[in-house]
């Protein structure tokens, strides 16, 4: 049972990894000229809602499984998620706003949110595959 | 007298010269203390300082820099003068150059004390500050209509500009009215590596090879360029128009060129509801545009459609060959979809007759129409299927909220919170439908400009974004009638001649380059910004200004001028592409008190203002305010520290800022920002777009207007031109002290003017000027000065004129007497005295002293 808790949390955390580097990816493209603002912001946008249902799932794994630290770990990080979808205002066309996205350094703070974020699944990452370890060597 | 210790010379070699200390002893006793030599240079004429504080004395010199009076060379660096022992005479008016001081500086960091100076307006409106350059860069140097600098003076890092406190950016009007050379050459000459256009400020290393100034890369001329064709002579590019100009025009090749150049099409989309037929602009709007058909910009593959939408979306048919213009309704709001391919957009000259058929039709047609509902959504939605294929222009009239299929908004404002003082919601849009749809636009080279006609809350937030983002104008006129609202009628008429005939550019891109060091991160204006520097404008006019904020990525210690370059490519109306360069220099430099010497306090207002309102709409409005009154503070602060131990009391700020609480305050009384006034939301946010996409001198007229008195004006110091005797009136302070009972004044706002004639003014003046017997028998709405042949009205008419004259939308013109609200309208505009919400400007000075001494 934790076994499963916990490789399904690191399958969920691979998800995160992968989704991050691209995020990565497509805005450095974008600070480099290789595409546009429109596609990048859309191509950005599809993938808001997809991160945090994983980042929820994870939290609520962890929740579930009664591992507070790793909850802890977790919640601010869904929290923010959260908090970044709601607080889009009315007129913007979703979390990346191709309007708003060269303005006031946006896109560096994003590129910045999408590293520390990057830095954080990694650590996840081994959290979960210690403690899978542990969980599969003590079944 | 100016007293000045130590002198650093920046990049330059020279050292202090104790010999050249004049005579000492009286000297000390002056300064306060001795200084560590200094060069001196002798003005022409003596130049007398205020007695100034002995605490200036640890102000470190500025370099010093050429005085405009002087003629000659200077090369923008240090020249050690070494001179022999000056008289006391020549010593006092050489105080002025004390330290390497040029006058000109030195005129712009006198310390001025607010709170004792009464008189701070000077009598006529300050020219831009001239960069310290030297004359020959100064000659060449791009206009400051045009291209205009937050500091004359660039800092050398990016921690010095933020000890000034002051923002750095770049107003821009790039497509403004002028006339300017155009290359003709083949080949456009640029850098290889960050593609600048060569321009007057580069260097030439021998005759073949030049460096740019922008990145330094050494590039080779070639052989074309050599040949320089004005004086038909070889091996002189720098004498070639490209390098003695800074604003040039190119004609572009097809390398620049995605497509071939697309014509000029014209799309007009018509509110035919009940609301917009009461309001009758549309009998206006046929007139004028059968006033100006010939004068449409474009040539012989023009094209002009129209569209008229009420609850559904109608179409006409203009083939040439019919009769009579066939209409085609498509009632499928939710899907609309083009009727017919070829005729809805037809070429002008073939058609003329049948287009002229429409317009004479066009009002009759809807009178008796009982349609309330507005589908403007999807007519937008159709405009924009039409014009993918070619690009170009759509003109959107509307009257009231749209309430039908896609994009339709919901009435959000609340008239009991008009004058609340907390916070105004609602500023942005409601939904991203325009945003979208202007965007998708942009892509396709169409630029949307909005004309609002309604009376009501038409949620101007959201439908703007179709304008802002696809590079279109919006023009509101509230309350719009044309019978009970002449002057608005009026109004709509003129902006219409000047829309209708301006010139306008299509499929435009704008990039803005400047020297290593610098970059851009924020931009302000109607345009979308698809790429780190590069500004898509699906079109161009020439009455619209933009706005950048720079930051000092880094130092710029090596270089002694930075440099900016606007280019614009733009398809003109006749289909020829052509690439408009504006390059402007300005000097670099390393003390903070050349900064604050070299600040362009318009210009700061200006970007002030952008990023207020910026602020305004992603956080809230009370924060945009108090961001503005803490900038002042900042700076003022800043400066104070600057200059240590200057007296505690009095609000002490350099000649170049005096006027910086002045403005910060009128944009504060700003409908735009202001709080504690009613102000309808519609109304505010239009003066936000006004602010964000106008040039600087018409939003410098807006935020702070012209007073003149002119009942009494004179031939003295009138200038003369033309054989007219054009009187010079001064500038007033705008306060109520100044207008008195007995007189006549003019306050010039920019869009709107306005005659307040006292109740006692004098009978002449009523009867020569304005033609009516006496004040009592004045009509309470007068629009216009009647043309009387006496002295005075001439006099008053040529004066008017003369304020018009470089003048793109003309004002409306009011008589104020006793109508209410011309009347407060007017007194809201001076922005020295007190109201019940907000400071006079006294008060507000003690304000920013109580700040800075916390």
């Amino acid at each position: 049972m934790e076994a499963a808790v916990f490789i399904s949390s690191l399958v969920d955390c691979c998800a995160l990894i992968f989704l991050s580097v691209y995020l990565i990816i497509t805005l450095s493209d974008l600070e480099c000229d290789y595409i546009n603002a429109r596609a990048c912001c859309s191509k950005l946008n599809k993938w808001v809602i997809p991160e945090m249902i994983a980042q929820a799932l994870a939290t609520v794994l962890m929740l579930v499984s009664m591992h507070w630290f790793v909850f802890l770990l977790n919640l601010p990080v869904a929290s923010w998620n959260v908090y970044r979808y709601v607080k889009v205002p009315m007129g913007n066309m979703g979390v990346y706003d191709p309007t708003e996205i060269h303005n006031r350094g946006q896109l560096k703070s994003h590129m910045k949110e999408a590293m520390i974020k990057l830095g954080f699944h990694l650590l996840c990452f081994f959290i979960y595959l210690y403690s899978m370890i542990l969980a599969l060597i003590n079944d | 007298m100016r007293t000045v210790l130590n002198h650093t010379c920046g990049d330059s070699s020279s050292t202090t010269t104790d010999s050249a200390s004049p005579v000492p002893n009286s000297y000390e006793s002056l300064e306060g203390g001795g200084y560590s030599g200094t060069s001196l240079r002798s003005p022409p004429f003596g130049y007398n300082y205020p007695t100034m504080h002995p605490a200036y004395q640890q102000n470190p010199a500025p370099k010093p820099n050429p005085s405009p009076s002087h003629g000659g060379y200077n090369p923008p660096g240090y020249q050690p003068y070494s001179q022999p022992f000056p008289s006391l005479s020549e010593l006092s008016s050489a105080l002025g150059g004390l330290g390497g001081v040029s006058e000109l500086e030195a005129e712009t960091l006198r310390p001025v004390n607010l709170l004792q100076e009464r008189n701070i307006l000077p009598p006529k409106r300050a020219p831009p500050p001239e960069p310290n350059l030297s004359n020959d860069l100064r000659k060449v140097n791009c206009s400051p209509d045009t291209f205009r600098c937050t500091l004359t003076n660039i800092p050398q890092t990016q921690a010095l500009l933020n000890k000034a406190r002051l923002p750095l950016g770049l107003l821009l009007h790039p497509f403004r009215d002028l006339t300017l050379p155009v290359i003709t050459s083949n080949t456009i000459v640029r850098c290889r590596s960050c593609r600048t256009y060569i321009n007057p400020f580069v260097s030439f290393l021998d005759q073949r090879r030049w460096k740019c100034n922008l990145c330094y890369r050494v590039n080779d001329v070639p052989d074309e360029f050599m040949y320089n064709p004005v004086t038909r002579s070889y091996g002189e590019p720098h004498k070639r128009p490209e390098v003695q100009n800074s604003t040039v025009e190119f004609i572009a090749s097809s390398d620049y060129m995605l497509r071939p150049p697309q014509p000029a099409v014209y799309l007009f989309l018509l509110d035919v509801s009940h609301n917009a037929v009461e309001s009758g602009y549309l009998n206006v709007f046929c007139q004028s545009l059968l006033d100006n058909l010939e004068k449409l910009p474009g040539d012989t593959r023009t094209h002009i459609g129209f569209v008229t939408f009420d609850s559904t979306v109608h179409f006409y048919n203009l083939q040439e060959g019919l009769s009579q213009p066939q209409m085609l309704v498509v009632s499928d709001i939710d899907d609309v979809f083009i009727p017919t391919h070829d005729s809805l957009l037809v070429n002008l000259k073939e058609s003329k007759e049948l287009v002229k058929d429409l317009l004479n039709a066009l009002p009759g047609m809807f009178t008796h129409t009982r349609e309330t509902q507005s589908a403007l959504g999807p007519a937008l939605q159709a405009a924009y299927k039409l014009m993918s294929p070619t690009g170009g222009r759509v003109t959107v009239f509307q009257t009231q909220l749209p309430t039908l299929g896609a994009g339709l908004l919901q009435s959000r404002e609340d008239p009991n919170l008009r004058s609340s003082t907390k916070n105004v919601l609602h500023l942005g849009p409601a939904t991203d439908f325009y945003k979208k749809l202007a965007l998708d636009c942009s892509g396709q080279q169409i630029g949307v400009d909005l004309f609002l006609l309604s009376s009501q809350y038409s949620d101007l937030a959201s439908l703007a974004c179709v304008s802002k983002y696809s590079a279109g104008s919006v023009f509101y006129y509230p309350s719009f009638h044309h019978i009970h609202n002449t002057a608005q009628k009026q109004k709509f008429q003129k902006d219409l001649q000047r829309y209708l005939t301006r010139k306008i550019g299509f499929e435009a891109v704008m990039r803005i380059r400047c020297t290593k060091g610098l970059s851009i991160h924020t931009f302000h204006g109607n345009f979308f910004v698809r790429s780190t520097d590069l500004l898509s404008l699906a079109n161009v006019n020439p009455d619209s200004g933009f706005a950048v904020q720079m930051s000092i990525e880094e130092s710029l210690a090596d270089t002694s001028l930075a440099c900016f370059q606007a280019a614009l490519l733009y398809t003109s109306s006749k289909g020829k592409r052509r690439i408009r360069v504006h390059t402007l220099c300005l000097p670099v430099v390393s003390q903070l008190s050349e900064v604050f010497a070299g600040a362009d306090i318009q210009a700061i207002s200006c970007l002030l203002a952008n990023m207020a309102i910026d602020r305004s709409i992603s956080s809230s409005l009370s924060d945009a305010r108090d961001a503005l009154v803490n900038a002042v503070v900042d700076c003022l602060t800043a400066y104070r520290a600057n200059g240590s131990n200057i007296q505690p009391s009095g609000l002490i700020a350099p000649a170049a800022l005096r006027l910086f609480p002045l403005y910060v305050l009128a944009l504060l009384k700003q409908k735009a920002l202001r709080t504690g006034t009613s102000t309808r939301l519609d109304e505010r946010v239009f003066s936000m777009c006004e602010l964000k996409s106008q040039p600087l001198q018409q939003i410098m007229r807006m935020v702070h207007p012209d007073l003149y008195r002119i009942d009494n004006m004179t031939e003295q110091a009138a200038l003369h031109l033309n054989d007219s005797v054009i009187p010079q009136p001064p500038l007033l302070q705008l306060t109520a002290e100044k207008l008195t009972r007995e007189g006549a004044f003019l306050l010039d706002c920019g869009s709107v003017m306005y005659l307040w004639v006292g109740k006692c003014c004098n009978e002449t003046f009523i009867r020569d000027v304005l033609g009516f017997q006496n004040y009592a028998s004045l009509p309470s709405n007068m629009t216009e000065i009647p043309e009387l042949q006496t002295t005075y009205s001439e006099r008053t008419r040529a004066f008017i004129s003369w304020l018009l004259e470089s003048r793109t939308f003309l004002p409306a013109f009011h008589v104020v007497k006793d109508d209410a609200s011309t009347k407060t309208s007017f007194f809201q505009h001076l922005v020295e005295d007190r109201t019940e919400s907000a400071f006079s400007y006294y008060e507000f000075l003690l304000h920013i002293q109580q700040q800075m001494s916390k």
